[in-house]
Formats: C-alpha cells, structure tokens, sequence
C-alpha cells in the first residue's frame, strides 16, 4: 500500500534546472531597448549624485553677484548660473542627490508599509479586509499634492516632515494595488490545493503569495517614483521641504522662477532634469513589468 | 464490493464508507442593492447526501449551476458548509477527526492546470510543499517529488528543475495529480481534471489514473460534465441537478437504466457516435433553471415530460428505488400521488 | 457562378503567425473544398489549425503579423484579396460567423434587437422597421420563446443557450450563403448542446447553407456533417463522408483518436492512448507531423510528408504506409 510503497530514497537524481525566474526577467529586460537606455539613465544619475564632488566644477553653494544669471556657455560655467551667481552645472549634480533622495525613499518606505497592509487585507478578506480598505479610501478623498501640502505643513516644514508626508501619501495607492493582486492571488487554485494540504495562512503568504504579488506591487511602486520626485519639488517649491540654499532641483526651480523672463533657458533646466528622470523612472518600470510577464 | 488491500490507516474496516456525507447544504448570498445584505441567496448545493466506498470511483455529473463543484470545495473544507456532517471512514470531521488530519488524507486535483500551479516555483517546490509543511525535511520531500514523478510518467531529471509555463496542459495535470499525491491520501477528488486536455492526452491521463488508483489503493471523486469519460471511470454515478442528487447507483445501472427524468434525458443529450442513428428530438428544452431561484416541489418539474401536478407541491425525497439505484422522483415513489407512481403499498 | 462550382474552394492555404519570436506554422497546405449546401467538420485537437483555417474565411489574421498563402475562393471571391468595403460587404452578407462564447461576440450594451437590426441597416438598404421586423422573425427561426421580449434583451440577461441562438440570429441576419462555426457547443451543458446542434441542422437544411463547423468533438461532428477533415498540425490529414471516417478510418491518427475515446471502452479497462503529445508548431518535423507519435512509423514517414491519397469514394488521406495497414 501506499505508505510502503511511497518511502524515498534520500538521494535526489541530479536534475535539469531551468533557468530562475529572476534571470529570466534580467534576461528579457536585457532586450529592451527603451528599458535599457532609461536604466542606464538612472544608474548615470545615480553616479553622478554619489559622486558630485568630484564631478562638479565648482561649489553649488557660494555664490557671486557679479556672476547672476549668468547664459548658458559663459566660459567656466558651461550651464550658465542662477539668480545668485551660483554654477548651475554643480548645482544641478549636487541637486541630484536630494532630488533622488526625495524621489525614492518615500515609495520604498510606502511600498514596505503599504504592501504589508494590503497583503494582510487581501489575504484575510472580510470585515478586517473592508475595515482597512475604507480607511484608505479617505486619504484617496484629497488629491495627492494637496494630501502632501496638508500633512507637510501640519508636520512642519523640513526634509524629514516631508518624506513622512510624502510616504503617507503614496500608502493608500499602493496598499490597494497590493490588496487587489492579493485577492486575486488568494482565489488561484494553487493556493487553494495549498489549503487543501494543510497549510497555514503565514506559510501560504510566505510560498505561493509574495512571490506572486510583490513584483506587480513593485513594478507599480516605480511608476510612483516619479510622482514622489514632482511631488517633493512641489514642497520644496513651497518652502515645506528642503530650505535654501541646498541645491534640490525643485527648490531651484522655484527660486529661478522670477528669472524666468531674464534667463528662461537656465531657469528651465531644473525642469529638464525633473522630467528626464522621472520618464526614465516610468519607462524603466514599464519595460519591467513586459519583463516580469513568465509567458512573454 | 472491491477487493481493497489493507491499509493501516483504515478504521472501519473495508466496508464502513470512506466517506459519509450527510445533508450538505451551502447557500451563498447574493448582493444586491447599494447597501448589499439581501436576502438572495445561490442554492448552490441544498441537502445532499450520499456514501462513498473504500476503493470505488464515484463519478459526479450535472450541468453548470447543479453543485458539482462547490460539492467537491465543500469535501475539501475550502469552503465552509453551512449545515451537514461529513463523516471520513468513521469519524467526524471537524470534532473526532481534526481537519489537518482530514486533509492529509483527502486532496484534489483542479479542472486549469495552469492555474493550479504558482508560475513561480520549479515543478519539484510545488510537489514537496504539502509535504514540507507537514514536517517532512526538505531533502526527503524532494526525493518523494522525484519519485511521483516518475510516478506520473514525467522524467524527474528533465522535469523537476522547470517552471509550469514550460510544459504542456498534459504535463501540468500530471503534476497536479503527482502535488496531490505526495501526502499520501486516500481519497483523491478530481474536479474536471481532464476537461480542458486535447482528446489524445485525455485518455493518457485517464489511463495514468487508473494505474495511480491501483498503485497507491486510492478511492476517486471523479466530477465531469463528459458522460463517456464518467461512464469509463466511474463504479457509481451520482447525478446532480440545481444542488441537489437526483439519482445515485450504480454506473451499469443509471447508464443502462436511468431511474431519474433527468438522468434519461442527460443521457440522451449526448450526441450520438453512430450517423445513421443521429438524435432527432432533443430530450429537454431551455437551459437548466437559475439556482437563486429554484422550482418549487421537485426542481426539475419545469423541465420534465413526465410532470403532474403534484410535482410543483412535493419535493420528492432520495429513496431506494425498485432497480437499485436511489432516486428523488415522485414516480418512483410509491403512493406520492403521482399517476405514474405505483400506490402507495399496505404496511404489512 | 455556376452550380457545379464548389462553394468554398481553399487550395494550399498556409498561416504563418510572425509575431512572436518564432514564426509559428499554424496552417500548412489544406486543401478543402465544399459543395453549396455541404456540411463539413473540421475536427482536430488543440494547435491543428482548424479555427486558423476556419478564419481564413473570413480574412480575419492581422495582416501585420500572419502570413497567408495559398488561395481562399468562396462563392466565387477571392477571400484573401478582399479588404476595406469589399471585405465588409462579403462579411456578414456571403459569409458569417458563430463562436464558442456568444458572450464575448456580442456587444454587452446594446439590445439582441439593436443589434441585429445594425447587421442588416449596415448591409441593406431597409428601413428600420423592416429591420425590425426582420430581427423579430430571426428570433421566432432560432426558436427563442417570447421573441418580443427577447428582442429588448441585453446578451448578459440571457442564459448560455438563449444568448447562443442569439448570436445565430445575428449571423444570419443578412442571409448569407455560407455560416462558418467556430465550436459553437463547446461552452455549453450537454442538454443545451443538442439543442443548438438540432437547430443548425435545421436551419441548415432550411436555408441549404453551406457550413463549415469546426469543433474537437467527434460526436459533434457525426450529428451535423456530411463529411469530416481530420486536422493534425496545420494538415488535413484525412478527409471523408462522416460514416466512413466513423467506421473507416485510414490515417493512424484518425484511428487512434476513434479508439481512444473512452466512449465503448470497457470500464476499468486501459484506454488505447495515443503516446505523446502534438507537436510544436515552431518546429514541425520535416516529414509526417504525426510519425513520432505513430505506431506504424517507418524510416521514410520522418523524411517526406506524404501527399493526399484516394482511398475511397470523396475519401482521402495522408499517409505513406496506407496500402500496407490496409493490407495488413
């Protein structure tokens, strides 16, 4: 019978391994060209806010008010300078780095903590599913800039005010992103025969859910890193989020805004690289969730 | 009866059922309205009992909507029942048999291969899970995987490393009946698990079944819509119409001699094999009746040739009928008031 | 046209699907042709070609990724050289179409009415309550009861059977010569699928249609064709009135797909499987698509694909070693 009949001999045959899932997804990204080229933006964005003090010219600080607005390809400063005679090219490479800084760390903080929420409220369903999902529909009542401004302002103005704000606000987009896979993951019949063997809710959620709802959730979170970095420029913007004289391209963007008329090519260029990076952000994320489809 | 080789597990011996389930009902509501909470409810299985034999192969058959499937979740404790008793080779399930226990014995094998699988683990994960949670080392269970492999007619060293996406229908429901069998049950519920193959890979699959069913002692549930691979699988035959069992004997029996209307007609739905004997008439008009909202009295009334009109009043109740079989017809039960009913006979 | 033309004429029709990383060989050299009034199966399993072949009639691949050859004539167009207004015109007036699950080919928010009173106003000149009067005879010929009512129902509140008679209505609408069905039972419970079966009989003889039914159940085949083409990877690999596929078959496929139906075998008995799996269609062995599989294969089945042999009557088929099993 069965129970004799079944006993395993401890060896295990060497066997063909396919190639992982990740590789695969590496792979088929690799053939991308759009995702490529927007990846290998960012990595020259990444590298060039680490190391802004060695690519700088000059000093994104001090400034002269014989240099003010200053065009573009004056001789030593290939990128003109700002309205108080700062260099423009190493303020926009210092920029980078907060203006990143800004742009990531709230999603990765949301993603971790709205994706937990919603994979809990997915995977329990019910009242406490309705309870959680509800609560989150009151923070989609407000619009996302006026969420950030009300919270910013209510915390205070200043950087760590603003990424907690910033984080509460991308939460609720990603918890119900997450709460909608979730479901969707929780009726497939693998979790079903999952139950069925006996297994409990945390190992279920551990095996056969997040593998199959963090990379949706994921992909989902990069396209908000954009939206995080406008977002935070917004603040700035308005004096909630970094304070001058820090070089943050949003914030440059504000203070350059009355030179508009005098320089309008330098004060435009903060804008140029707030959309550069997050269109190389959005178009990286959408080549990644093609990647992430198995049957692609 | 079948000759069954002894298994330890077994408590009842051979001929206590394996399974007996008693007056299963599930209703599920039906939400109307902005605020919801209507009375409306699907009457997706209402009231269905029968006895399962050690070693036998009950197939199940009905049309969409009659409960086949929520019967099968409902076995499997997926879905909570909202009244009824299932009874595994003696105990309770729920009170004197816990159901984690219950469950290494009892697994099923869904209709999607594809979806029954998670696209991200290889085949030999998917395989060792239940057997891991139930504490088995990881390397023990791996080596079960590869031998059901084999099992199933699937090369462990080619297979076992690969991802479900990579293989074919055929090859995937192989792996979903080896996943069902790595924790070594008895009783294996099949719900459609060959519908959605080609016909070539389906008798393959049949025919892996059979030997399974030899090999490890099993005991089958086997749900289909398809009347000839039920008639080929199955030892009995139960027949399902809007949640509840119209006809239950055995599959020489209700294939031969059906007892219920509905089995007749059902059978007689089936296109013929043979050009010169084409169906003329079709045996039943309309589509099944909407299980929100089910006929009164016997629910197949709006649909039968036979009808009288004592069959919108009385619910006919599943009884042993004069060939064998049990059967929920007023015309086979004596003295129900329906003219072709025999009267009712004097109590000696 | 004349009468003893056929009504469907394809001769070496082969689809190539382009747009994935390997072009996929779906149909590879059918030659079909069907009499006015005919009936004719195309039976096969899952990748034969026999629903790629079956919308070659009605030039439905995306031109930019398929690639057709071959020519499709059907009463006397030539199907793949139609397009724009021609092609429109020839659709839903010479040809229509049904398909395996009405609800997804018919519009969810218009009216059963409204629609099939749009197919004829965009096809004929009628007013609409001539269409309308028509839409309501549609109805009463696909025997939906209180055709009326029916008439003001939108396809999600009518159940599976209704809503397949529905979209019959709909083909017909514009009495076209040839209906093409695409499994139109296979989504349906079995008391359903002999109704609708019983009907396209029915209208079939009513209307002397020319129809072409495509379906992977053999006994949905007997109960309407007059002839049945077995498909296997993109062939025809045998072609015959239905009675002599039934109780005659020639190719080794065709047989083992007959005898391995679970349909008189004995139970408990093993089914007499066919080994394997088909083939994939990026990568078709250059011989006969079904040798590997094939009890009876020889050495020259891997090498050649054979051509169509007459074997009978109307019946042919493909197969290198059909004079020695018949003999044997």
């Amino acid at each position: 019978m069965a129970v004799g009949a079944m006993d395993s001999r401890a060896t295990i045959t060497p066997i063909q391994v396919s190639e992982g899932y990740w590789r695969g997804v590496a792979r088929r990204l690799s053939r991308d060209p759009v995702a490529m080229v927007a990846l290998a933006i960012i990595v020259a964005l990444v590298l060039m806010a680490v190391f802004a003090p060695y690519l700088a010219p000059g000093d994104p600080i001090k400034g002269s008010m014989l240099r003010r607005l200053k065009p573009i390809g004056t001789p030593g400063y290939p990128l003109g300078a700002d309205e108080l005679g700062r260099d423009m090219l190493s303020r926009l490479i210092y920029g980078a780095r907060l203006s990143l800084f800004m742009g990531v760390t709230p999603v990765l903080a949301a993603f971790a903590l709205g994706s937990a929420l919603g994979i809990f409220a997915g995977y329990v369903g019910g009242a406490i599913n309705t309870a959680i999902m509800r609560t989150i529909d009151v923070f989609y009542a407000f619009p996302s800039v006026l969420l950030a401004v009300a919270l910013s302002g209510a915390l205070g103005a200043g950087l760590t005010n603003a990424l907690v704000s910033l984080t509460i606000v991308f939460i609720p987009p990603i918890t119900r992103v997450a709460e909608s896979v979730t479901t969707q993951v929780r009726n497939r019949d693998y979790v079903e025969a999952a139950r069925a063997s006996g297994a409990h809710g945390f190992t279920i959620v551990r095996v056969h859910v997040l593998g199959n709802v963090l990379s949706p959730i994921f992909v989902y979170a990069t396209s908000l890193i954009s939206v995080s970095m406008i977002l935070a420029s917004g603040l700035s913007f308005l004096g909630l989020g970094v304070r001058p004289p820090e070089p943050e391209w949003g914030l440059m963007l504000n203070t350059l805004r009355t030179a508009i008329y005098v320089s309008p090519l330098v004060a435009a260029l903060p804008g140029v690289m707030i959309f550069i990076t997050s269109i190389s952000f959005n178009l990286f994320s959408d080549g990644l969730r093609t990647a992430m489809d198995v049957r692609t | 009866m079948k000759d069954v080789p002894h298994d330890p597990r077994d408590r009842g011996g051979p001929r206590q059922p394996l399974l007996s389930v008693n007056r299963l009902i599930k209703h599920f509501p039906v939400n109307k309205g902005l605020l919801g909470r209507s009375k409306t409810v699907v009457r997706a299985v209402d009231g269905v009992d029968f006895d399962l034999l050690k070693g036998e192969t009950l197939g199940i058959v009905g049309e969409s909507g009659c409960g086949k499937s929520t019967t099968a979740r409902l076995l499997m404790h997926l879905i909570p029942p909202d009244h009824g008793e299932i009874v595994f080779d003696g105990e309770s399930v729920g009170h004197d048999l816990p159901l984690p226990d219950y469950r290494r014995q009892v697994q099923m094998v869904f209709q999607d291969s594809y979806a029954s699988l998670n696209p991200r683990l290889t085949i030999e994960d998917s395989i060792a899970f239940a057997p891991r949670v139930h504490g088995v080392p990881r390397r023990e269970a791996l080596g079960r995987a590869h031998d059901l492999l084999a099992r199933v007619g699937l090369e462990p060293s080619r297979f076992a490393g690969r991802y479900p996406h990579e293989l074919s229908g055929g090859q995937r429901q192989r792996i979903n009946i080896a996943r069902a069998l790595a924790l070594e049950p008895r009783l294996v519920i099949l719900d459609e698990a060959v519908s959605a193959l080609d016909k070539s890979v389906e008798a393959q699959v049949l025919n892996l079944l059979l030997d399974l069913k030899e090999a490890f002692g099993l005991t089958y549930i086997f749900i289909s819509h398809d009347l000839n691979v039920v008639r080929f699988m199955a030892d009995r035959v139960m027949v399902m119409y809007l949640g509840k069992v119209a006809e239950i004997g055995s599959a020489q029996q209700v294939f031969a001699q059906p007892s219920h209307p509905y089995s007749a007609a059902l059978l007689a739905s089936m296109p013929a094999m043979d050009p010169d004997a084409r169906t003329e008439t079709a045996p039943l008009y309309g589509d099944p009746p909407n299980p929100i909202n089910p006929p009164s009295g016997c629910r197949f009334h709006t649909r039968c040739g036979s009808v009288a009109s004592v069959c919108s009043q009385v619910e006919p109740a599943l009884e042993d009928a004069a060939s064998g079989q049990r059967v929920a017809c007023l015309m086979r039960q004596p003295g129900s008031g329906h003219p072709a009913a025999m009267p009712a006979l004097e109590v000696a | 046209m004349n009468d003893a033309a056929p009504m469907i004429d394809i001769r070496d029709l082969t689809v190539t699907f382009t747009g994935g990383r390997k072009p996929v060989h779906a149909v590879n050299g059918v030659t079909l042709s069907v009499q006015r009034g005919e009936v004719v199966a195309l039976l096969g399993e899952s990748g034969s070609g026999k629903s790629v072949t079956l919308r070659s009639l009605l030039n439905m691949h995306p031109k930019h990724r398929s690639r057709l050859n071959g020519s499709v004539i059907a009463a006397g167009q030539d199907v793949l050289k139609l397009s724009g207004r021609a092609l429109a015109d020839y659709r839903g007036r010479v040809a229509s179409m049904i398909f395996q699950e009405p609800l997804l080919a018919l519009d969810p928010v218009y009216t059963v009415g409204a629609q099939i009173v749009e197919a004829i106003r965009r096809h004929e000149k009628a007013t609409l309550a001539v269409a309308q009067a028509r839409a309501l005879a549609l109805l009463q010929k696909v025997r939906i009861p209180s055709p009326e009512r029916r008439l003001q129902a939108f396809p999600h509140e009518m159940s599976g059977g209704m809503r397949q008679r529905a979209m019959i209505a709909l083909a017909l609408a514009c009495n076209p010569q040839i209906l093409l069905a695409d499994e139109p039972t296979t989504a349906l419970d079995a008391t359903v699928q002999i109704q609708i079966l019983l009907l396209l009989r029915e209208l079939q003889r009513e209307l002397g249609l020319t129809v072409i039914l495509v379906t992977h159940d053999i006994g949905v085949a007997v109960e309407v064709a007059d002839r049945v083409a077995v498909m296997y990877a993109g062939r025809i690999v045998e072609t015959g009135p239905v009675r002599e596929i039934i109780r005659n078959p020639r190719h080794p496929y065709t047989q083992g797909l007959l005898a391995s139906r679970a349909h008189d075998a004995m139970s408990g008995a093993r089914l007499d499987a066919i080994p394997g799996a088909p083939p994939d269609l990026a990568a078709l062995p250059p011989g006969c698509a079904f040798a590997p599989r094939c009890r009876f294969s020889a050495a020259a089945c891997l090498a050649e694909a054979p051509g169509s042999v007459a074997v009978g009557p109307q019946h042919s088929a493909r197969c290198l070693r059909l004079a020695e099993l018949a003999a044997a």
